[in-house]
């Protein structure tokens, strides 16, 4: 029987998220009758990988240190075959400013931005940057983390003065900063399966609380309003669906993703961010499109975990 | 065309229900909960320093012993005998009380519960320290009371802030007074003698219930237990008591001591909540406090508390940054810092989470979004050692956290741009 082992946890501010999303994807496997270790990221791991030697792992960690390509290359060090983007692939789309410049340079939309690390601030002002930032993006902008996920750190940002308390914010989770252009439009997220052949499930219409799809409207149910399919017309849906596609496949990335875009009222996808390591907690959006195509967590992941063991 | 919010009952739940939040901050503390993160937040007691084998022995004879009534449904009330036991453990805070005023509860959050179902309508105005507990503030908005914080220093409430508070509140009906005199959480300090008296005579010409929660009274590091509230005024107060901090927290054994006509609510409220408390955990403490020197236990756990707040105590002084102040517990777990002017507790936890040390930022002990600038430090758990690499790694984070506030400039903005500045103990 293939043994498997779902990493979650691990130390980032995502771990709460990771912990669930780790727990029910090792729960669906066991339902189609994998055999299934559930770990954490810590310092036994790599003793634990070692001796138990799993056919398979499951990488379900979300933000740094999962995400971000360094345990995927721990993963391929230790010669593990493991479901996922591998680690240079991740480097690439977790980075949302490395991301967001090579998808753009398909000629997909993405909001105009810089990108600036902590120590710039110090070294030419920050009054003097955030004026030149909002001059180039204009108002209202997004502040984020450049790496992280949940929309932790993340700021929609209207007026100037509430500028530099935002990026306070975001500097919390990172020491590097992205200031974008915000998109108004309707947000989709578009679950992407290659198995063989790159496929986009239905994607999901985010409908969240004053339009801003935080922590809380993320993993709290009832607080956010999902409409699959989406309520838009087909041909927006298809350029969005089109615009998922070229990111996996411009940035690299293997068996699932998921991306996220605005659809402006011109019917236009903007590129946002794509993840490598999609939620799947009772609330995430991976699971809604897989629901949606009447497919099931378990026997997809388990038909990725197959394709994996035969690379 | 309707979505769906992934929850079918989004619809029916209660009005009470809408200002529980789950948060990111609760999020965080999954990450605190992992051994490399040395954690300054939870208040969990050192249960380690309790024998097994006197635990074991113990729990034996119960069952040996009483084992079917220990397994059997009891009393609403709660166990006679350890109320008659209860009674004597609160003469070592100055009340006298009578068995038949005692209501056994699973824990003094339930009789807080119970206490505030019992007095409380939607709307009613229940005033607080300002920072109080944080559990008292959740059962008091699941309740939907409207609470309002009262100004505290050094020495714990300020009696004329009560005054002016309860004076603004006229034509308001202001139900309770909530009050932690002793070693406060989170505030670590404790309310004077003096005091004591005045606070008394407000409440009672004001014609307020005075809820008197006092879970760390007995675990004081100097001099003997402050006298409670109560033993001034047994028809004004309602005094909580726990064995959470003097025995075991897991036990679940609390008490509520109220005059006859409140406690004859109490236990029809309890009863209706769990029938009864569990006889098991009632025969335990009950059999604890008969054959085991539980003074000296209590002794031995303030030893151990008093050796932690010291670590605490002394790396603050050594390594925090200039600007940051803090209290100085005379006894129980917390102790509340006062952040450089500027600083936000709760946008700077990620970034303490990241460099592995947790605290619970302000906000969380305030109704009102007051806060950001305070943090609570508890010491109860982590060993000596442990508390000084937290504090290190802490002072590490307040630094960085200065620095970026100097580089965006605002530092010293975010405590003007809140208004006056967070009242509450400031005392280094």
């Amino acid at each position: 029987m293939t043994h498997v082992v779902v990493l979650a946890g691990g130390l980032s501010p995502e771990r709460d998220v990771s912990l669930r999303s780790g727990r029910r994807v090792a729960e669906a496997l066991r339902e189609v009758g994998v055999s299934v270790t559930e770990c954490d990221v810590d310092a036994q791991l790599i003793g634990t990988l070692r001796s138990m030697r799993p056919d398979v792992v499951v990488p379900m960690v979300h933000g740094t240190t999962g995400e971000d390509g360094a345990v995927r290359y721990v993963l391929g060090a230790l010669g593990l075959p493991f479901i996922g983007a591998t680690g240079s692939a991740c480097e690439r789309a977790f980075d949302k400013s490395v991301a967001a410049s090579l998808v753009g340079q398909t000629g997909t939309a993405t909001p105009r931005s810089i990108t600036l690390p902590q120590a710039a601030f110090g070294e030419l002002g920050a009054g003097e940057v955030l004026a030149a930032a909002v001059d180039f993006i204009g108002l209202p902008l997004v502040v984020k983390p450049i790496k992280g996920g949940s929309a932790l750190g993340v700021s929609v940002v209207r007026e100037a003065g509430a500028l530099p308390a935002a990026m306070v914010g975001a500097f919390a989770y990172g020491t590097v900063v992205i200031l974008q252009q915000f998109i108004a439009g309707t947000e989709l997220a578009l679950s992407v399966l290659d198995d063989g052949a790159v496929r986009v499930l239905p994607p999901v219409e985010i409908q969240a609380p004053n339009g801003i799809y935080d922590y809380h409207a993320r993993y709290v149910a009832g607080t956010t309003e999902f409409f699959v399919p989406a309520r838009l017309d087909e041909a927006s849906v298809q350029r969005a669906v089109s615009v998922a596609t070229t990111v996996h496949t411009t940035l690299g990335l293997r068996d699932w993703s998921r991306t996220d875009v605005i659809v402006d009222e011109h019917g236009e996808p903007w590129f946002l961010e794509v993840n490598v390591a999609p939620g799947m907690t009772e609330t995430s959006l991976f699971p809604q499109s897989l629901a949606a195509a009447g497919l099931d967590v378990g026997a997809v992941t388990a038909d990725l975990i197959s394709r994996a063991l035969a690379r | 065309m309707t979505g769906t919010r992934l929850d079918p009952w989004v619809g029916a739940y209660a009005a009470r229900t809408h200002g529980l939040a789950v948060s990111e901050i609760r999020a965080l503390f999954a990450v605190a909960s992992r051994p490399e993160v040395v954690s300054l937040a939870g208040g969990m007691p050192f249960v380690q320093a309790l024998s097994t084998d006197v635990m074991v022995a113990t729990a034996e004879r119960v069952l040996r012993e009483r084992g079917t009534q220990a397994l059997q449904y009891g009393s609403g009330q709660g166990d006679v005998h350890l109320r008659e036991q209860i009674a004597r453990v609160m003469a070592e805070v100055a009340i006298t009380a009578h068995p038949d005023d005692i209501v056994v509860t699973t824990g003094s959050q339930m009789a807080l519960d119970l206490v505030t179902r019992t007095f409380c309508d939607p709307g009613d105005v229940v005033l607080v320290e300002a920072p109080s507990y944080v559990g008292a503030l959740g059962v008091f908005a699941s309740y939907q009371c409207d609470v309002v914080h009262v100004a505290m220093d050094e020495d714990g409430l300020i009696p004329e802030a009560l005054r002016e508070t309860i004076a603004a509140l006229r034509g308001r009906r202001i139900k309770m007074l909530y009050t932690i005199p002793n070693f406060h959480n989170p505030a670590g300090v404790t309310l004077t003698d003096e005091r004591r008296h005045e606070v008394l005579r407000i409440a009672q010409d004001a014609g307020i219930l005075l809820l008197e929660d006092d879970p760390y009274g007995l675990l004081g590091f100097e001099g003997p237990p402050p006298r409670a509230l109560r033993a001034e005024d047994p028809d004004g107060v309602v005094y909580l008591g726990s064995f959470s901090k003097t025995i075991a927290a897991g036990l679940r054994v609390g008490w509520a001591v109220a005059p006859h006509g409140v406690r004859e609510k109490l236990v029809l409220a309890s009863e209706a909540a769990v029938l009864c408390p569990s006889n098991y955990a009632q025969l335990t403490v009950s059999e604890y406090l008969a054959t085991q020197p539980w003074r000296e236990q209590i002794k031995a756990f303030a030893q151990l508390y008093e050796e932690r707040r010291d670590a605490l105590l002394d790396s603050l002084q050594a390594m925090m940054p200039a600007g940051t102040r803090w209290t100085i517990p005379a006894g129980g777990f917390y102790s509340w810092l006062t952040l450089p002017e500027g600083l936000d507790a709760t946008a700077m936890l990620p970034r303490a989470i990241n460099s592995l040390v947790a605290y619970v930022p302000g906000t969380g002990f305030f109704a009102d979004g007051q806060g950001r600038s305070h943090l609570r430090l508890s010491y109860c758990y982590p060993e000596p050692d442990r508390i000084v690499e937290g504090v290190r790694r802490l002072a590490a984070v307040v630094e960085s956290e200065l620095a970026l506030a100097e580089v965006f400039g605002t530092a010293g903005s975010s405590a003007r741009a809140l208004g006056s500045a967070v009242p509450g103990p400031d005392v280094k």
